[in-house]
């Protein structure tokens, strides 16, 4: 015991918990340890975690939306690192466990480490199959560029990133499964030409017969998807690069990237080299314990039970429900059973739900089938001793819920089965779900029952999206968005509310933008409570709304409008950057990224006065100061002596430079004089969301000029392109190219120009890379570039007020605008400290 | 200041924070009040909330939210409280609350328990 826990390294003395490490931070390892929390599992367990993705845990169902860009890959995370902290528990995010000792209880992992467990959870999850297909692989051994898995937050990156590339325009897509179906989906948002090569006779055969196959296939052929069944890929052309696909008995597919999803393997090399048993995955009994081993459980699609593979999150759940029963001892009787699937999808748009069996198998079964190929609706049902043993749903999905619960509990059915296929003459979809149980589950991901619903409705929550927000329900897969509606429906009596809101500009004053603009234009409203006052409902504020009004006003009125220090985020009531321990970060202003020694120097004595625990370049190419607590910031800036930089606002910001003309062997054009000329202009405008600029001497773009909300690119013969709505954040987008101009003036001018269109139009907190792809990049030419509506002049005014009413807002600091604006607003030490290095 | 309302001051356990005009309107400012951190808000009808200073969720700087005539918005993840009670409507733990009000000379008077 003496020598494990010094092996350990971090075990505090006094800590007599049991350590309980867990092999895989996915869908099921993670839920185990949510379920082994709600059981009060803290108290008992000292909990530390492997995963080897660099990330927390996500939502892997999904980056089917994050791979079509329905969804950002920030937005997929269940479980934020925070939350690790939170729970005290130890995460070793990107390593990889390669052995265990059962005998010494240690898990060996490939940063060198052992870690001494007395409970050890294996949830290693599967990886995408790759067939044995002639130049899948490069000589060194990597995947040729060009071709994907589709498993990993990292897969779908890579192929958004790939796909976005202007020559890439086909991809071939190996597997008609689910998986294969959405990563052809999804790709086509990119503009990719997509077909699918799939061995077996019919799209996704695991699920369904021939003939719902083949409506699928219609439909998905309908979407321009090409379908190539009993086709298999016997080599992936290219040598370098892809370059097309080699079919058995068909001819040659040319194509610019391969997706491959012919199906997934368990992970269970750990298992295997540490003598676990090993079939098809790891086994484990009815307690998900890993037979003879006492202290060694197992969850997710690495396991093998009752001779089952699950491939779905349902199972994992019921699974890691029973295993955390165990391992708490909050209920040593749980026994996991096995799951009956039911497959309840979204399929590339189309809705497939398929349970059971897919067709009769004995001549007393009964089968009843609805075929609708032309609106891609096809129904069968399985019939045994008058239960439902099997379904297969396409396209219509309004009985799903109660065929589901049929199927589940082995419920009689109707003397009249064309009944379980359609609603005959009743008040249809809700009969269906006023047939549920009070906890049959509406929604997967999250686990939301209709009860759960239904109260939250029955608590006075009756907008489908107030509802979805209060419970999650619909927020994960989103297949049972539709379900979840009508779940709403039926407790709220028919009394949903459309969320109106949805439009608004903010949520306080019920106008969409247009109208809101010109109600303030009217009325002459120049401050925010002038506005709430006129505009809201009962006059009253409203906290959420009062930084985009502010936003807003300040963009019509400039010079004239009133401003209401209230109204501002903290960031703009002191002009610099909160942080999660309370105090701020300073940036200043640093045109185009260039500096000076003086600069430098200054800087670095404010750093050592007021002792700046970091200083930090920023993405950007400016200096961050960071950990500056408020009362400190008149004086650092008064220091400092340099206008602010505004890394805190929803403003212009910054224009990253590359060195260009001046000093590039490859430069065409002065980058770093038009980056300061961009930047002294439009410096502290205000807009919608952030804006980030970049200009580049030459198309190498050492700036990242094509990833930027303004991008522009000097190339030869003097011109300057300019491209809008780019992106490399959460989101990653290739900008627009806007206009290809003469001259560095006009670079300005439409750059202006396109600015003050988007600070007019765009939603609140919309990013131009939101803005640009829905108005259009046609029309934003049409408008911005050959001037088609007339707009030019105004815009240009508007933009030219604007500008001509900035002032530093750092000057402030000899003057408060308010009365202990720099006072500070908490004593710090309670807040968790930020690391100083 | 009469005796009367002097002793009434101790008893309620009230403490006088200062001139009302420290806090413009519509912002709130924290004050240490006998070993609390108390953030008081003034809004725009002119009448004062007082409640606890530093956020559950994650110790932010409540005094530095945003408000209006019912909530207060923490600056770092955005939960909002009731002004009045201390309720998060956002799903947060409570904050405490506090009665206070602007007296004669218009000084901030906080009752602490
Ligand atoms: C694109 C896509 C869409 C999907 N859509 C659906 C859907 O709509 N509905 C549905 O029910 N299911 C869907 N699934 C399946 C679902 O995601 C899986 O069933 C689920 O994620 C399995 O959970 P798991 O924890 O067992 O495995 P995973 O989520 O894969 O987690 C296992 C983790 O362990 C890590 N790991 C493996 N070995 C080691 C090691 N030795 N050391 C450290 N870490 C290790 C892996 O890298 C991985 O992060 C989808 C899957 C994909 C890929
Ligand atoms: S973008 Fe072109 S000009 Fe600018 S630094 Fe790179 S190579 Fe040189
Ligand atoms: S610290 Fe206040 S909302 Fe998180």
């Amino acid at each position: 015991m003496t020598a494990l826990a010094s092996r350990s390294g971090r075990s505090t003395p006094g800590d007599t918990r049991r350590r309980l490490v867990v092999i895989g931070n996915g869908m099921a390892g993670a839920r185990a340890v949510e379920e082994i929390l709600a059981r009060g599992g803290a108290v008992q367990h000292r909990i530390t975690m492997f995963g080897d993705e660099p990330y927390g845990n996500y939502n892997r169902i999904m980056l089917s939306h994050v791979l079509s860009g329905e969804e950002d890959a920030g937005g997929i995370f269940l479980n934020s690192l925070d939350w690790y902290r939170e729970n005290d528990i130890t995460l070793h995010a990107g390593v990889r466990v390669d052995k265990i000792d059962r005998f010494a209880k240690l898990v060996f992992s490939d940063d060198g480490r052992a870690t001494p467990y007395d409970v050890l959870i294996i949830a290693t999850g599967s990886r995408s199959f790759m067939p044995p297909v002639e130049g899948l692989y490069t000589p060194g051994g990597r995947l040729l560029p060009g071709v994907f898995a589709f498993r990993t937050i990292d897969d779908t990156r890579g192929m958004v990133s790939y796909a976005q590339q202007d020559h890439r325009r086909r991809a071939v897509v190996i597997g008609g499964g689910l998986l294969g179906l959405e990563a052809a989906r999804g790709l086509q948002s990119h503009g990719v030409d997509v077909d699918v090569v799939h061995s077996g006779r019919h799209l996704m055969n695991a699920q369904m017969g021939p003939d719902g196959g083949a409506v699928l296939r219609r439909s998905v052929e309908a979407l321009g998807i090409r379908v190539h069944t009993s086709s298999r890929t016997t080599a992936i052309l290219g040598g370098d690069r892809v370059r097309g696909v080699q079919l058995r008995d068909a001819p040659d597919i040319e194509c610019d990237m391969v997706v491959v999803a012919a199906g997934i393997r368990p992970n269970v090399e750990v298992a295997v080299t540490s003598g676990l048993p090993v079939e098809r995955a790891i086994l484990v009994d009815d307690h998900m314990r890993v037979p003879d081993e006492d202290e060694i459980y197992a969850v997710g699609e690495c396991v093998q039970h009752r001779g089952e593979v699950y491939g779905l999150v349902a199972p994992l759940w019921e699974q890691a429900a029973v295993l955390a029963d165990h391992v708490t001892g909050a209920n040593p009787k749980a026994t996991y059973l096995g799951s009956r699937t039911a497959t309840k999808l979204k399929v590339a748009g189309v809705d497939v739900a398929s349970m059971g069996l897919q067709a009769p198998e004995r001549d007393t079964d009964e089968h009843v089938v609805f075929s609708e190929p032309s609106r891609g609706v096809f129904k069968s049902i399985v019939i045994r001793d008058s239960k439902i043993v099997g379904a297969t749903l396409l396209g219509d999905s309004r009985k799903v819920a109660y065929l589901t619960q049929a199927f589940d509990r082995g419920l009689p059915l109707p003397e009249e089965r064309v009944s379980l296929l359609f609603d005959l003459g009743g008040p249809d979809e809700e009969a269906g779900v006023a047939e549920l149980d009070g906890d049959a589950q509406v929604c997967n991901c999250n686990g939301v029952s209709k009860q759960a619903i239904a109260d939250t409705v029955r608590g006075g929550c009756t907008t489908l999206s107030g509802v979805m927000d209060a419970t999650r329900a619909g927020k994960g897969c989103g297949s049972c968005k539709l379900l979840v509606r009508q779940v709403v429906e039926w407790a709220a009596d028919g009394a949903v509310e459309e969320d109106p809101a949805a439009a608004y500009y903010v949520p306080g004053v019920p106008l969409d933008k247009a109208a809101l603009m010109a109600a303030i234009r009217e009325q002459g409203l120049r401050s925010v409570s002038a506005v709430f006052a006129a505009l809201a409902p009962g006059g009253a504020e409203d906290s959420k709304s009062k930084m985009g009004l502010a936003s807003l006003l300040k963009m019509m009125w400039a010079g004239e409008y009133i401003d209401e220090r209230d109204a501002r985020f903290v960031n703009d009531r002191v002009h610099a950057n909160i942080q999660r321990d309370g105090t701020f970060s300073v940036v200043p202003q640093m045109k185009g990224g260039v500096t000076s020694p003086e600069q430098l120097r200054r800087i670095a004595d404010v750093a050592d006065k007021y002792n700046i625990p970091m200083v930090k370049l920023t993405g950007g190419q400016r200096i961050d100061l960071l950990g500056v607590p408020k009362e400190d910031l008149p004086k650092v800036w008064a220091d400092l002596d340099m206008p602010s930089g505004y890394a805190y606002g929803k403003s212009f910001r910054t224009v990253k430079t590359c060195v260009g003309q001046e000093f590039c062997r490859f430069g065409t054009g002065d980058s770093t004089k038009l980056g300061i000329e961009i930047e002294s202009r439009f410096q502290g405008i205000e807009s919608p969301a952030k804006l980030k600029l970049a200009v580049s001497g030459c198309p190498r773009n050492c700036a990242e000029s094509l990833v930027k909300d303004v991008g522009v690119v000097a190339v030869d013969g003097g011109r300057w392109e300019i491209y809008v709505g780019g992106a490399a954040g959460a989101h990653i987008r290739k900008g627009d190219l806007l206009a290809t101009v003469d001259d560095p003036e006009t670079v300005k001018l439409l750059a202006g120009r396109f600015m003050q269109y988007y600070r007019e139009r765009a939603n609140w907190l919309e990013r131009t890379y939101s803005f640009v792809p829905r108005v259009g990049i046609e029309h934003l030419r049409a408008v911005i570039v050959d001037d088609a509506e007339g707009l030019g002049a105004q815009l240009d005014a508007a933009m030219q007020e604007s500008v001509d009413a900035y002032v530093d807002p750092w000057a402030e600091r000899n003057d408060p605008f308010t009365p202990g604006q720099f006072r500070t607003s908490l004593p710090l030490e309670v807040l968790p400290q930020v690391p100083v290095r | 200041m009469s005796a009367e309302l002097f002793n009434d001051r101790q008893a309620g356990g009230l403490h006088i924070l200062g001139p009302v005009d420290q806090i413009p309107v519509g912002e709130g400012r924290a004050y240490g009040v006998a070993g609390e951190q108390v953030a008081v808000f003034r809004l725009r009808d002119g009448s004062l909330r007082a409640v606890s200073a530093v956020c559950p969720h994650k110790g932010g700087p409540i005094a530095d939210g945003t408000i209006d005539r019912t909530v207060v918005m923490c600056p770092l993840h955005q939960h909002a409280f009731e002004l009045e009670t201390g309720c998060s409507t956002t799903g947060a733990g409570p904050l405490r609350s506090y009665p206070v009000f602007a007296d004669e000379s218009q000084n901030i008077i906080v009752r602490l328990p």
